[in-house]
C-alpha cells in the first residue's frame, strides 16, 4: 500500500483558491474584456478598436512613451545612486548607522504624504527648493507645472523615496563579498578607483539585479507618487499607463482601460523577461 | 600615525554625508513638523521657519474631528484590513511555501510559474472589480483584504519557502513517527519554528498594506470604507487652505511606520533584502 505523503497538496489550497480568483481569473478575462465594449455587465465585442484607439490618441501614446522614461530614469537613477550610497555606508564612516536609517526610511513612509510634501516644497514661487536655489543666485524652475519638467521633478520624488531600498540592497550585496579579493587587489597594487570597477562591480552582481528588476517593475507600474502630484499634468505631460488606466475608468471607458493593463502586462513582460534571461544567460558565463 | 590619519579622514567623510543626508532625506520631515503646528495662515506661506504661534494641539483635534471623525474610521478600517490580510498571508503563504520545498513534484513548477506572475504582472483592475462584484465582495472590506492576500501571496510563499529549507526534515520525521498528522506536524512542529521570518513577513506586508493607496481606491470606494491613505488623498482637495491640518495627517500617518522601523529595523532589513544576495 503506498503511504500518503505527509505534505498533502490540500494545504495549498487556501492559498490558491484566493490567487486564482483575484489574481489570476482577472489577468486572463483582461484580455477578452479588452477586445469589448463593456460597462462591466455587457461586454459586446468590437476587436482591435479599443488598441487602435489607444494608438491613434496622441496623449494615450504619450502615456506609453512617458512610461518608458519614467522607468527608465527612476530605475537608472536608484541602481547608480545605491551603489554610491552603499559604497560610502559601508565604508566605516562616522555615524553609519544613523546614515544608513535616514537614507532607508522614506521608503517606509506613505507615498501620498511624501507627494503632498514635494507639491509643497516644489513650489515655483512660494516653495522651500527655489527659495534656497534663490540665496544662491540661482532660478529654480516650476518644477511640477512646468510640462517639459513635470515628468522628471515627479521622478526626482520616486527616486528619494525609492533610492533607500536599492542602498539597503547593495549593503546586503556587498557584506557577501569577501574581504579577501579587496586585500589581494590591493598587495598588486590596485586603487580605489580600480577596486571598485574590477572588485565591487561585477562581484556585487546579484544585488545590481535585484535592484535593476525591481525598481523597473515598479517604475512600469508607478501611479501613487504621480497621482499625489501632478495627476498627470500639466495636460498630459506627465501621464503615465498607470494613471491613463484610470482616468479611463473613472470615465467609464472599461474595455479602453483593460486594453491599457493588457497593454501595461505586455510592456513589462517584454522588458522584464528578456532582461532576466539575459542577467542568468551571463550569470553561467562567470 | 596612519591608522589615526585614517579615522580623521573617515569622521571627515562622515561629517560632510551627514550634513547632506540631513538637507536631502531629513529636512522635509522636519518641514513636515513644522507645518503641522503652525497656524492656517503661517503655513499658507510655506516657508521653512519656526512657527511664531505653536498650535500642536488644537490642529491635532482639528484634523481628528474632520467630516466627523473620519480619521479615526479610516485607522479602524485600516488596521482591519492590516491585521486580516497579513494574518493570512502568514498561515497560507507558509502552508504553501512547506509543501513547495519538502514534495518537490511536477506541480512545482506550476507554482513557481505563479509566484513569478504575482510578482510581475500588474493586477487587471477593471476585470478584478467585475469579479469581486460577481462574488457580493466589491466595496466590502473582506474583498479588500482577500485582494491584499492575492497581492501579496507571491512575495510571502518565497520567503517562507528559502526559510523552510534551514529546517531539518529530521523533525518532521520524528513527529510523525510519533503519529502525528500532516496538520499537527506543521502547526505544532514547523510554524512555531518559522518565528523570526513570520515577524519579518508581518512588519513589511504591515507597513506595505497600511501604506497601500491604489488598490483601496479602486476597490474600496464610499465614504464608510475610508482608508488611512485616502483620507489623505480627501483632505487634499478639502484643504487647499489649510496646510497646517494637512501636514498634521501626512505627521500622523508617518508616525506608525516610524514607531515600527525604530522596533523592527533588524526585521525589515532582513525582509526586504532576501534574496538580494542569492539573485
Amino acid at each position: 500500500m503506498k503511504r500518503r505523503s505527509p505534505y498533502p497538496y490540500w494545504f495549498v489550497l487556501p492559498a490558491a483558491v484566493v490567487f486564482v480568483t483575484l489574481f489570476l481569473l482577472p489577468t486572463v478575462a483582461s484580455f477578452w474584456f479588452s477586445l469589448t465594449r463593456w460597462d462591466l455587465f455587457d461586454a459586446e465585442f468590437i476587436g482591435w478598436d479599443n488598441y487602435r484607439q489607444f494608438f491613434r490618441e496622441p496623449f494615450l501614446v504619450q502615456g506609453l512613451v512617458n512610461t518608458l522614461i519614467y522607468a527608465f530614469v527612476t530605475s537608472g537613477a536608484k541602481t547608480v545612486l545605491g551603489l554610491l550610497l552603499a559604497v560610502l555606508l559601508t565604508g566605516g564612516i562616522w555615524m553609519q548607522g544613523f546614515l544608513r536609517s535616514v537614507v532607508f526610511f522614506p521608503v517606509l513612509v506613505s507615498t501620498i504624504g511624501v507627494g503632498i510634501t514635494f507639491a509643497a516644497l516644489m513650489h515655483p514661487t512660494k516653495g522651500v527648493i527655489n527659495l534656497g536655489l534663490g540665496l544662491v543666485g540661482l532660478h529654480g524652475p516650476a518644477w511640477l507645472s512646468d510640462p517639459a519638467l513635470a515628468l522628471y521633478s515627479v521622478a526626482l520624488i520616486d527616486i528619494w523615496k525609492g533610492v533607500g531600498l536599492a542602498t539597503l540592497i547593495y549593503i546586503a550585496g556587498l557584506a557577501a563579498i569577501s574581504s579577501e579579493y579587496y586585500e589581494a587587489s590591493r598587495i598588486d597594487g590596485a586603487t580605489r578607483w580600480q577596486q571598485f570597477w574590477r572588485v565591487t562591480v561585477p562581484l556585487v552582481r546579484p544585488a545590481t539585479v535585484t535592484v535593476v528588476t525591481l525598481s523597473l517593475i515598479s517604475g512600469l507600474r508607478s501611479f501613487d507618487v504621480i497621482w499625489a502630484t501632478t495627476r498627470g499634468g500639466p495636460g498630459f505631460s506627465s501621464d503615465v499607463l498607470a494613471s491613463v488606466i484610470y482616468k479611463q475608468y473613472q470615465a467609464g471607458f472599461y474595455g479602453l482601460a483593460t486594453a491599457g493593463n493588457v497593454i501595461l502586462f505586455l510592456l513589462i513582460t517584454i522588458i522584464i523577461l528578456p532582461l532576466t534571461w539575459w542577467f542568468n544567460k551571463r550569470e553561467i558565463d562567470l | 600615525m596612519s591608522l589615526r590619519r585614517n579615522m580623521a579622514r573617515q569622521r571627515n567623510i562622515g561629517i560632510v554625508a551627514l550634513i547632506f543626508a540631513s538637507v536631502i532625506f531629513i529636512l522635509p520631515f522636519v518641514y513636515i513638523f513644522l507645518m503641522a503646528v503652525k497656524t492656517k495662515q503661517e503655513a499658507a506661506l510655506f516657508l521653512f521657519s519656526w512657527p511664531q504661534q505653536w498650535q500642536f494641539w488644537q490642529n491635532l483635534v482639528d484634523v481628528v474631528k474632520t467630516r466627523n471623525y473620519m480619521l479615526l474610521l479610516a485607522y479602524f478600517n485600516s488596521t482591519v484590513i492590516t491585521v486580516g490580510a497579513v494574518a493570512m498571508l502568514v498561515i497560507f503563504g507558509a502552508m504553501v511555501g512547506y509543501v513547495l520545498q519538502r514534495r518537490p513534484s511536477g506541480w512545482n513548477r506550476v507554482i513557481y510559474g505563479c509566484i513569478l506572475i504575482g510578482l510581475m504582472v500588474p493586477p487587471a483592475v477593471v476585470p478584478t472589480i467585475w469579479v469581486l462584484q460577481g462574488l457580493g465582495l466589491f466595496k466590502s472590506i473582506y474583498g479588500m483584504i482577500l485582494i491584499q492576500v492575492a497581492y501579496g501571496l507571491a512575495f510571502s510563499v518565497l520567503l517562507y519557502r528559502s526559510f523552510i529549507s534551514t529546517i531539518p526534515r529530521d523533525l518532521d520525521e520524528a513527529a510523525i513517527i510519533d503519529g502525528a498528522t500532516p496538520w499537527q506536524v506543521f502547526f505544532r512542529v514547523i510554524l512555531p519554528l518559522l518565528k523570526p521570518v513570520t515577524v519579518t513577513l508581518i512588519v513589511v506586508q504591515s507597513i506595505a498594506i497600511f501604506n497601500d493607496f491604489t488598490n483601496p481606491l479602486y476597490y474600496l470606494p464610499g465614504k464608510e470604507n475610508v482608508t488611512v491613505q485616502l483620507t489623505l488623498f480627501n483632505f487634499q482637495s478639502q484643504f487647499q487652505s489649510q496646510f497646517n491640518l494637512l501636514f498634521m495627517n501626512i505627521l500622523l500617518v508617518t508616525i506608525p511606520p516610524l514607531l515600527v522601523f525604530i522596533f523592527f529595523n533588524r526585521q525589515i532589513v532582513a525582509g526586504m533584502t532576501a534574496g538580494a544576495v542569492k539573485g
